[in-house]
């Protein structure tokens, strides 16, 4: 029960807070460090690595993919004159010109139909939503022409289309500006999904979003843009995809599974290195990257290997895909669980503005420290 | 049992079932079945108005110079094949009582408002305009999360709003401080709600600038772009069916608030068709600003502004200056006679303005416009210097008048700031309230949970932020 919402042991630090004012950019919202931790599992050539934001991971990406195909094209709003709403497309206008980065009037329902048909008929286009809030004055494009075409026309109509944007809460937006779209675009056949977490997720799920032949949702998040992770020399060539449908595991561990997604990996990484640090538990951090199709047997292997399940995300608990995922440890991987499967989510709320009460809606890594150690039968 | 695809349900309490009325001379007996009927043969049989045209009637005559298709009823046969040109038009005239000197110029124009009046909605206007300059920086201090202010549309939210009845309903976007101003919202009430404490109305659970006010009349803002406008014809729509219901109700319209830019989004399409074909009495008011955000108006669209859409949806239409807070009054007054017209009907205002600010405080506009536009703007024209050289030349304000009223709005904003920023905190039950209309079983357990936790361990809360405390919590 509780589990929807935040346990009220959190009020704690929350109600005893001298809160003046609500800064600009509050201290809930600080990255989690993890540059750190990220750089051991780059085996190869650790002195090649280099520091990219997530921004600028997914500005090589658009202009590697700009670059080599002449049919991709980059349309949204303000993505052209005004280098993006959060600078994501910072300088394509200059190099790719007029006719492949495009500002639109206001119009999501205008500017995705027309990508729709443009992919329709050949292009590949690359959509940009301000945030993924915004396509759902669109979303009839998505779901109903861009996803079910193909199997529609009988096949001879594939639709290579990338829609992109931050997803998911940002802070101090409220809730009609801090919603995750995970479970949404996640249930429909035809759409594929990926939600990068690193700068190498990033350019490598955005690049093989785009060179996808089928409708491919990239749920970023707006609080990663600007952190900063190593990028190996590999991630930083234009031929580097990293294959949709795959998950990687950031950190391995043998006592407890989480799987997670897009800002939650950072979250968990640090929770995970705390429960070691108090309790000598290996937490193992399964990054989905990929929420359609998912990799299940990344997470059976998993759970094999560690008999537990948790899994972590910021969407809403109903039918989200932490339920998915749930769902499917219990399908295929029953015998080998050893206690219940858990999950982290979103509170059953609409995001309310007040700071206190929007820190208590999503995880945080002290909640998900918490909730793994009461699995594990720590506390 | 078989439901009829669109059966007239009783659609709320808000609205009685249609009886037959005397004044609606066309009736037309249509079978309905009660949403509590089970079963067919207790449907009833009443009369609802009809809307419905049969194309059967239209049928051409023999040698006709006009076609008769329904689509186009009135529309002559022509042997010339010509495509019509919008550049080959001139654009729609843009309606002034007073110029930028503050003369009047449309020589039919007499003020209908005393002294005092005119002088209050001045004061009105200057309010806006001075608490937007203070709220602004208190964000860049980091006070709130986020503003919008309203340089330079003053004008036209004083002006529209001066002009309706305090019993209409109003729709908002976001920019539109001073018809909420204009309509009695105080200070303090703004303040409350930019602070989220726990006088706003909100109760802490919405972005600033998301004001809304039940005894004022005002639906609360809503986020997502546009979807007020056909929302705001359903809402006319429930006024029209309130009154032929009952005809002692007062009329009453809807205005609903929008920018050039709303207009490219799909729903400002349909609201105008919805209000058109309905017969929905609704004043649309477009505060074209001449920028959506960064997106310029010649890049959002290639038409005569918003106003010539109204025409295409076969709307009365007036474009008129928006810095002119006279001439806005009076379009607005004049609106809102027509739209009562008829048994009901839209009507669409275009005011042009010049959006002087900033988007927002998450905006630096100098990225896409350069300073000295603006400052060109600011310089040429403003509907605040305009009323008072308007009001100068009448002899009612003065340098004097002027500083005094500044001074003293400037304090009152500092204090009602500084009021609101102390207030405590929403009720901590109010964390659990309102996501469905009764609480739920689950969240009553939380609520419970909460309750005696905070009862267990009284020593490690401080709840006196929060108003009532824990007290809240019981029952």
């Amino acid at each position: 029960m509780s589990r929807y919402l935040r346990p009220a042991v959190r009020l704690a630090s929350t109600a005893s807070r001298v809160q003046v004012a609500r800064p600009a950019a509050p201290t809930f919202f600080k990255p989690a460090s993890v540059a750190g931790l990220q750089k051991r599992t780059y085996a190869d050539a650790p002195s090649g690595t280099k520091d990219y934001t997530v921004r600028d991971a997914l500005n090589e990406a658009l202009a590697e993919e700009l670059e080599a195909n002449p049919k991709v094209f980059v349309m949204g709003e303000e993505v052209a004159q005004y280098n993006g709403a959060y600078k994501v497309t910072k300088g394509l206008l200059d190099r790719f010109g007029d006719k492949r980065v495009i500002d639109t009037p206001i119009t999501e329902m205008g500017f995705t139909g027309l990508a729709v048909g443009a992919a329709l008929s050949g292009l590949h286009p690359v959509c940009e939503f301000m945030t993924f809030n915004f396509a759902m004055q669109s979303i009839d494009h998505i779901v109903n022409s861009a996803a079910k075409t193909l199997y529609m026309s009988g096949g001879i109509q594939p639709c290579n289309i990338t829609f992109r944007g931050p997803n998911g809460f940002a802070a101090g937006v409220a809730a009609q500006h801090s919603q995750d779209y995970s479970a949404w675009y996640g249930s429909v056949p035809g759409l594929k999904v990926v939600s990068p977490w690193s700068a190498e997720d990033a350019k490598g799920l955005l690049k093989a979003a785009i060179r996808d032949p089928n409708p491919v949702v990239v749920l970023e998040n707006e609080l990663m843009y600007g952190q900063v992770f190593p990028m190996s020399e590999a991630a930083q060539k234009d031929d580097f995809v990293i294959p949709i449908g795959k998950a990687k595991v950031e950190r391995a561990g043998k006592d407890l599974t989480i799987v997670t997604m897009s800002r939650c990996v950072g979250q968990s990484i640090v929770a995970a290195e705390a429960l070691k640090k108090k309790y000598g538990v290996e937490v193992e951090v399964l990054n989905l990257r990929s929420i359609k199709p998912i990799d299940l047997d990344a997470i059976i292997a998993s759970i094999k290997k560690t008999h537990r399940l948790m899994t972590v995300e910021s969407g809403f608990p109903a039918y989200g895909v932490g339920a998915e995922i749930v769902a499917l440890a219990v399908e295929y991987g029953f015998d080998y669980l050893d206690a219940p499967p858990q999950r982290v989510t979103g509170a059953d709320v609409p995001t309310p503005y007040a700071q206190g009460l929007e820190e208590m809606s999503f995880p945080t890594e002290a909640l998900i420290e918490n909730h793994a150690a009461k699995l594990l039968k720590l506390i | 049992m078989k439901r009829i695809a669109r059966s007239t349900q009783r659609p709320s309490s808000l609205l009685r079932p249609l009886t037959p009325s005397t004044h609606q001379p066309r009736l037309v007996p249509i079978a309905i079945q009660s949403s509590k009927t089970t079963t067919t043969t207790t449907a009833t049989t009443q009369t609802v108005p009809s809307s419905r045209r049969h194309a059967s009637s239209l049928s051409q005559r023999p040698d006709s110079s006009h076609v008769m298709f329904p689509g186009a009823v009135k529309s002559a046969f022509s042997n010339s094949m010509t495509f019509e040109e919008p550049s080959k038009y001139d654009a729609l005239p843009t309606y002034r009582a007073v110029d930028q000197h503050g003369q009047v110029v449309d020589p039919s124009f007499k003020p209908d408002l005393s002294d005092e009046e005119v002088i209050k909605l001045y004061h009105d206007m200057l309010t806006v305009s001075i608490m937007d300059l203070i709220m602004f920086d208190a964000q860049r201090q980091g006070r709130l999360s986020f503003y919008m202010v309203s340089a330079g549309e003053e004008a036209v939210c004083v002006g529209s709003a001066s002009a309706l009845s305090s019993e209409d309903v109003v729709f908002c976007q976001y920019r539109e401080q001073g018809v909420f101003k204009q309509r009695g919202f105080t200070l303090s009430d703004f303040m409350n709600q930019l602070f989220a404490n726990h006088k706003d109305p909100g109760k802490g659970r919405n972005m600033p600038v998301h004001y809304g006010s039940k005894e004022l009349n005002i639906h609360t803002i809503s986020s997502p772009l546009a979807t007020q406008l056909p929302q705001a014809s359903g809402a006319a729509y429930a006024l029209k069916i309130q009154r032929m219901q009952n005809p002692t109700v007062p009329p009453r319209v809807v205005a609903a608030y929008f920018g050039e830019g709303a207009a490219s989004e799909g729903d400002f399409h349909a609201a105008l068709n919805i209000a058109a074909t309905r017969g929905c009495p609704a004043v649309f008011i477009c505060r074209n600003n001449g920028y959506a955000i960064s997106t310029p108006t010649l890049e959002q669209y290639r038409g005569d502004g918003i106003a010539s859409r109204g025409l295409g949806y076969g709307i009365d239409t007036i474009r008129v200056d928006g810095n002119d807070f006279w001439a806005v009054r009076e379009v607005t007054k004049r609106a809102r006679e027509l739209a009562l017209q008829d048994g009901g009907k839209p009507v669409l205002i275009e005011a042009m303005t010049y959006r002087v600010s900033h988007h927002s405080t998450s905006d630096d506009s100098f990225a896409y416009r350069a300073k000295v536009e603006v400052e060109d703007w600011k310089r040429r024209d403003n509907p605040i210097g305009r009323l008072r050289k308007w009001m100068e030349a009448k002899g009612i304000w003065d340098e004097n008048k002027e500083r005094e009223a500044r001074d003293s709005i400037r304090r009152e904003i500092l204090k009602a700031f500084s009021q609101a920023e102390k207030e405590k905190k929403p009720a901590i039950r109010t964390m659990f309230e309102d996501v469905y209309e009764e609480l739920t079983p689950e969240i009553k357990a939380q609520m419970k949970e909460l309750k005696e936790h905070l009862d267990q361990f009284p020593e490690e809360y401080d709840l006196g932020d929060f108003d009532g405390g824990k007290d809240s919590l019981a029952k």
